[in-house]
């Protein structure tokens, strides 16, 4: 599954002589869900940092869209407890005053100076417009985390449409490609909306990334009709569920696509496979006087058929080569096919034709790519 | 159908607003989108009666940023809706600030907006701190009539009014309070740079839009509601968004909220 695939990245980590991997998540605002799939990325990726499965020893969050203590209470909210928190969380709180106007207020008696109630790591940051600063706290905050000086530690953005408003993109695209190529950066991961921002900002930063994973809405209201209460059950239905759709770039260039749907629950989203919409399906295929689809009964056929060579009636399971034999199957192999050479030699003039199909049935057509499952 | 003076007026049902306490928990933003055809400003008239009216919040305080029109216009109003301004402002419960006679507009460029807002900043967080520590307090409401106009103000910086914005929630999630604004839909281009109304939107807990009907001008129905609440979110779970859809029609001393064809 896509968002699992994610995970498992961002655990992983940066391989030796590699960028770290890098996510973005971007929605938009008939499927604003964005922020429920970083609350879970983090989630997920906070659980195998306190369990020590991941590569990243700790966490440096950088809060724009919201508070510090939200943070706190989502991961304390997964079991976490505060102490353990202090171990490996560190945050960048750049939500209170961001411009440094509070801070101004208090200096000059206008206002008392009174901080939030701070359960949290967090530094302040008063200028979200310097982003050299802001990379200097991030990095003296990963310091703090690690555990051992080749450790490594994950980075997470909650708002990089908050980071373009205060800075230009090339500027935000530096933060973002120099974290990424630190050697003490395990993966990090950020969130924006695209509908925020003018198609260059966006492509901008999905070529920085080595995954891109996109909220699409599941119903396409935008159909000019303005709101009516025809439109009204389909944009509530966008609003808690959407379409999951993750771009994975390989080292060698090639791009994997997964899809899946996701839910929001009371505590948090769910992930379960693409529904297939076999009337919309349907409805895309062209009018013609021929047919381009399999009936039930001609699928069900399909399947029942036994292919050539398969069908020796010596009771042996159908075996699918998976293209990569061990050096000891392979020895174990000569030692059988030796053995069933003199099994044939005794059978004296019996031929065999012995075949292993190498892929599962595919559909015609299909787009899969038979080498993508390579890694050369 | 359901007048504004009803307990269960369709409006405060699609907001959540409780009606013994007059009104919503705070931590909140409101959004209130409206056009030419169909000016949301009763709706930012109500909330200002809602939030002053509640016999069980004494002391809370409603502080009332205005670029669009002088205070003589809003106590003419709300006096027609039984709610006289001039006394709660006497008594410091509405809190009036004049933008319209604030140095306006600013002649110095961003630097001069900004020195401006973070003046105005700062005495709406002197008014709600100083409101938060007296006995019996709930929630503080801070309205802006308009956004629009607010940004003339500030010379066109759509970006310095977010800023304002910004700070203005993080404010209203310490103190408990609602932030409502209005804005207008109609006024931003959508061609040349996404619509800075958009942030807004992103930012808002409820979004109030007020739009003509699809099938045109009619004397009975002046427009459509669409209330859109996102819900409370907080780290430890998120409630669930849901979409209101209603006619409104305005009549000289309140407005009256229904379902499509409900009307006979």
């Amino acid at each position: 599954m896509a968002a699992e695939a994610i995970s498992r990245a961002l655990r992983d980590g940066a391989l030796e002589g590699e960028h770290a991997p890098a996510l973005t998540i971007k929605d938009s605002i008939h499927a604003p869900l964005g922020a429920f799939v970083f609350d879970h990325i983090l989630a997920q990726l906070s659980s195998n940092i306190s369990s020590s499965k991941s590569q990243a020893q700790g966490i440096v969050l950088v809060a724009f869209a919201r508070s510090p203590q939200f943070y706190a209470e989502l991961l304390k909210s997964k079991a976490n407890d505060a102490a353990s928190l202090k171990k490996w969380l560190r945050i960048v709180d750049c939500y209170t005053d961001p411009l440094g106007w509070k801070s101004q207020l208090a200096e000059s008696g206008i206002v008392s100076n009174r901080s939030t109630q701070n359960a949290t790591t967090a530094s302040l940051c008063k200028n979200a417009r310097d982003l050299d600063m802001l990379f200097s706290s991030i990095v003296e905050l990963g310091k703090e985390v690690i555990r051992e000086t080749k450790g490594r530690f994950a980075v997470a953005i909650d708002s990089v449409s908050e980071i373009l408003r205060h800075a230009s993109i090339s500027s935000a695209a530096s933060l973002l490609s120099n974290l990424r190529s630190h050697d003490q950066v395990a993966c990090l991961f950020w969130l924006f909306h695209s509908d925020l921002h003018e198609m260059k900002a966006s492509s901008a930063l999905e070529y920085i990334s080595s995954m891109v994973a996109c909220v699409e809405p599941i119903s396409n209201t935008t159909n000019g009709k303005g709101m009516n209460s025809e439109n009204l059950p389909l944009i509530e239905q966008n609003l808690g569920r959407g379409k999951f759709s993750v771009r994975f770039k390989r080292r060698n260039g090639r791009i994997r696509l997964m899809s899946e749907e996701l839910h929001t629950e009371q505590m948090g989203i769910n992930f379960v496979p693409a529904f297939e919409d076999y009337v919309t399906s349907q409805s895309l295929v062209p009018k013609v006087q021929f047919s381009l689809q399999l009936s039930e009964k001609e699928r069900n056929d399909r399947a029942k058929v036994v292919l050539p060579f398969e069908h020796q009636g010596d009771g042996k399971p159908i075996q699918i080569y998976d293209g990569r034999r061990s050096v000891s199957e392979s020895k174990t192999e000569n030692k059988e096919t030796n053995a069933e050479k003199m099994h044939v030699n005794e059978d004296s003039g019996r031929g065999e034709i012995i075949y292993i199909r190498d892929s599962d049935d595919e559909m015609p057509d299909s787009d899969e790519d038979p080498d993508d499952d390579l890694d050369i | 159908m359901m007048s504004s003076n009803s307990a269960n007026n369709l409006l405060d049902e699609a907001l959540g607003f409780n009606d013994e306490c007059g009104g919503g928990g705070g931590g909140l933003l409101l959004l209130i989108e409206d056009r030419v055809e169909t000016s949301g400003a009763f709706i930012l008239h109500h909330l200002i009666k809602r939030r002053l009216s509640s016999p069980n919040r004494p002391n809370d305080v409603v502080v009332f940023l205005s670029f669009a029109h002088p205070f003589s216009h809003y106590d003419r109003i709300l006096r027609k809706m039984g709610c006289n301004l001039g006394v709660q402002k006497e008594n410091k419960r509405f809190v009036y600030y004049d933008m319209l006679n604030l140095n306006y507009p600013v002649t110095d460029g961003e630097k001069g907006a900004e020195d401006l807002l973070l003046s105005v900043y700062g005495k709406i967080q002197k008014t709600v701190e100083l409101c938060s520590s007296r006995e019996g307090y709930k929630n503080s409401t801070i309205m802006i009539d308009d956004i629009s106009l607010m940004e003339v103000a500030l010379c066109g910086s759509s970006n310095l009014v977010l800023d304002f914005l910004h700070y203005c929630y993080s404010l209203a999630t310490q103190f408990d309070c609602l932030v409502i604004i209005l804005n207008h839909e109609d006024v931003y281009s959508t061609v040349d740079v996404p619509s800075p109304l958009l942030q807004m939107e992103y930012l808002a807990n409820i979004v109030i839009k007020a739009e003509p009907l699809a099938t045109g001008l009619a004397t009975d129905v002046h427009g459509q509601l669409t209330v859109l609440n996102k819900g409370i979110c907080q780290g430890s779970g998120c409630s669930k968004s849901k979409i209101r859809n209603f006619h409104f029609r305005v009549k000289e001393n309140c407005v009256e909220y229904f379902y499509p064809g409900s009307r006979t």
